[in-house]
């Protein structure tokens, strides 16, 4: 096949992955979308095998059958709660690849020192910082997630002084780089990355993965692009640009969704405050103690209530109780009960985290409320019960001025005459906090995993 | 590979290439300027399969290089820029899977 046709297939493969990120952004037309983005990489791969000067095929196909068995294999098996780490793992091998074709290609340029186009250097030089930076980033973002690594904030003294420290050490490699074409100085700028990379993630708490997982796609779109420079691949520059712009403003609607400005998210050190002031806060708001309930009250108080919203988090989704959580309602609905799911934007994991849970367990378009919606309703509605939910509804955001996570918009369940937190334990959620929620006199604990406690309130309400 | 015709040293494939570069950008923030909360996650997910792309760079590489190390690299980058693209679109189509089921359900509604 010759150049001009790989080009044009590169076109039309361009063209598939703008139509599929236009797709992915409406519901209906979400999934054919995704599956046009992966026609659209299949034409562009077929086309690549078509370019002459590739010789050495075994190499190729060997690594792409290696890469797909673990790709489908994670994909396939992972568990729907774990598919954000999932995501924040294929986001930083993406980055990694960019890092290594620069790494590989300066290796073979290196011998032509002296003749090396400028523009080419940089754009190796900025895929191997950046593609590092995601790899390393998104490593910590997974440890975080997948609790290997803690999930609040790990700050430590002195931490701007090094990180300014480290921008200029990164800075002055480049210049090494640029100037000596020497490899020694690339190598130190990517272990340079390395620390970057893990120092700008760990002072970030866990309940703002998300944004910093989406902010780490877009590097690593950046850095694809870059390395399209490198090697004057069209494909590559489209390709890894869309995901660069359309990540980045992605990255700032998820922000505003969670009503925090990306740089309090990036540089507000989340959850920094000292731990004794949030518990002195969380002793004055109530006298300290916790009441708790049995299933049988619990759900007597829910068959004779007039309205009753579930509150959705994590603690659902992790025991799989989405199916039990319909059950409980179409109990209470029978029971002429005026049943509704409040939905915050970032309940669980990700945003829609919630949407697609319930989704899965066709709980009624019309009984999801969006956090604006049903926050008036509040006042009016009897009961409250919150599924395994933290952070989402904590006051403190709303009443605690210097608490980490203050300002940030919740759902105020605290202003319904009863609140029911089904829970495992007091033990704080994402964002490593204490929720006052719990010491307030009308709210009543069940402390259960989400998926027992469920099943305990609706045998207990058929004998109601 | 290069074509530098150009005058007084400019490189017009570079230009070229900047220029593609510039119309990318403006394209990527208009395609999801409306996007819904519930999206948000699916949308990240489909966009960082879609940097996969960047396997070409790594075939690329892989096809031509001639030391063991550029070999070594441009295999670890072969297989991350598959599992980035396989697993990429594969688990996004399974959260995507789930909106469909709902869907389909209330056809069923809509009909009774």
């Amino acid at each position: 096949m010759s150049r001009t046709w790989i080009d044009f297939a590169y076109l039309i493969a361009a063209i598939c992955l703008i139509v599929a990120i236009k797709r992915l952004s409406h519901p209906r037309t979400a999934r054919s979308g995704n599956l046009i983005g992966a026609v659209g990489m299949a034409i562009a791969v077929g086309a690549t095998f078509a370019i002459e000067e590739i010789d050495q095929y075994w190499l190729i196909l060997v690594g792409i059958a290696v890469g797909s068995v673990i790709g489908v294999a994670s994909a396939r098996l992972v568990r729907m709660t774990a598919v954000p780490q999932m995501v924040a793992l294929f986001n930083g091998v993406g980055g990694g690849a960019a890092a290594l074709i620069a790494a590989a290609e300066f290796h073979r340029i290196a011998p032509f020192s002296g003749r090396i186009r400028t523009e080419e250097l940089i754009g190796i030089l900025f895929s191997a910082l950046v593609g590092s930076v995601s790899f390393w980033g998104s490593l910590v973002a997974f440890g975080k997630l997948q609790d290997l690594v803690p999930g609040r904030p790990i700050v430590f003294p002195a931490q701007n002084a090094i990180n300014a420290v480290l921008g200029v050490s990164l800075v002055g490699l480049i210049a090494l780089t640029t100037v000596t074409e020497n490899g020694v100085w690339l190598v130190l700028l990517m272990v340079g990355a390395l620390v970057l990379g893990v120092l700008f993630v760990l002072p970030i708490g866990g309940a703002d993965m998300p944004v910093v997982i989406s902010l780490l796609n877009a590097f690593t779109g950046l850095a694809a692009a870059s390395t399209g420079f490198v090697l004057d691949n069209t494909a590559l520059i489209i390709g890894g640009t869309l995901v660069g712009a359309s990540g980045t403003l992605l990255t700032i609607l998820m922000g505003r969704a969670m009503g925090r400005p990306l740089r309090q998210t990036l540089f507000g050190a989340f959850g920094a405050a000292p731990a004794g002031a949030v518990a002195a806060a969380a002793a004055a708001s109530g006298d300290g103690n916790v009441r708790t309930a049995s299933a049988d009250d619990i759900a007597f108080m829910l068959a004779y209530a007039r309205r009753v919203v579930f509150v959705p988090g994590y603690g659902l989704a992790v025991a799989q109780a989405q199916h039990d959580v319909r059950n409980l309602a179409d109990l209470l609905l029978e029971k002429g009960v005026d049943v509704r799911y409040a939905i915050h934007p970032v309940a669980g994991r990700m945003p829609g985290h919630m949407n697609v849970l319930l989704a899965e367990a066709n709980v009624p378009y019309d009984e999801l409320f969006e956090m604006e919606q049903i926050n008036p309703e509040f006042p009016q509605t009897d009961v409250v019960v919150v599924v395994g939910a933290n952070d989402v509804v904590n006051p403190a955001a709303r009443n605690q001025p210097g608490n980490p996570i203050y300002g940030m918009p919740i759902l105020d369940v605290d202003r319904a005459h009863n609140v029911v937190v089904i829970k495992r334990s007091l033990s704080p959620g994402f964002a490593g906090v204490d929720n006052p929620l719990f010491y307030d006199p009308k709210t009543v604990m069940l402390f259960d995993d989400a998926k027992a406690a469920l099943e305990k309130l609706v045998a207990s309400i058929k004998n109601v | 590979m290069r074509d530098s015709r150009g005058g007084a040293g400019i490189d017009r494939q570079l230009v070229a290439e900047l220029t593609v570069f510039a119309l990318a950008v403006f394209l990527g923030f208009e395609l999801i300027s409306k996007v819904p909360t519930m999206l948000h996650t699916p949308l990240m997910s489909g966009t960082n399969a879609i940097h996969g792309i960047v396997l070409i760079g790594a075939m690329l590489i892989a096809g031509t290089a001639d030391s063991t190390l550029e070999q070594v690299l441009a295999f670890i980058a072969v297989v991350f820029g598959t599992i980035n693209i396989v697993g990429g679109f594969l688990v996004t189509d399974r959260m995507l899977e789930m909106f469909k089921e709902r869907r389909r359900d209330e056809d069923e509604t809509d009909r009774e």
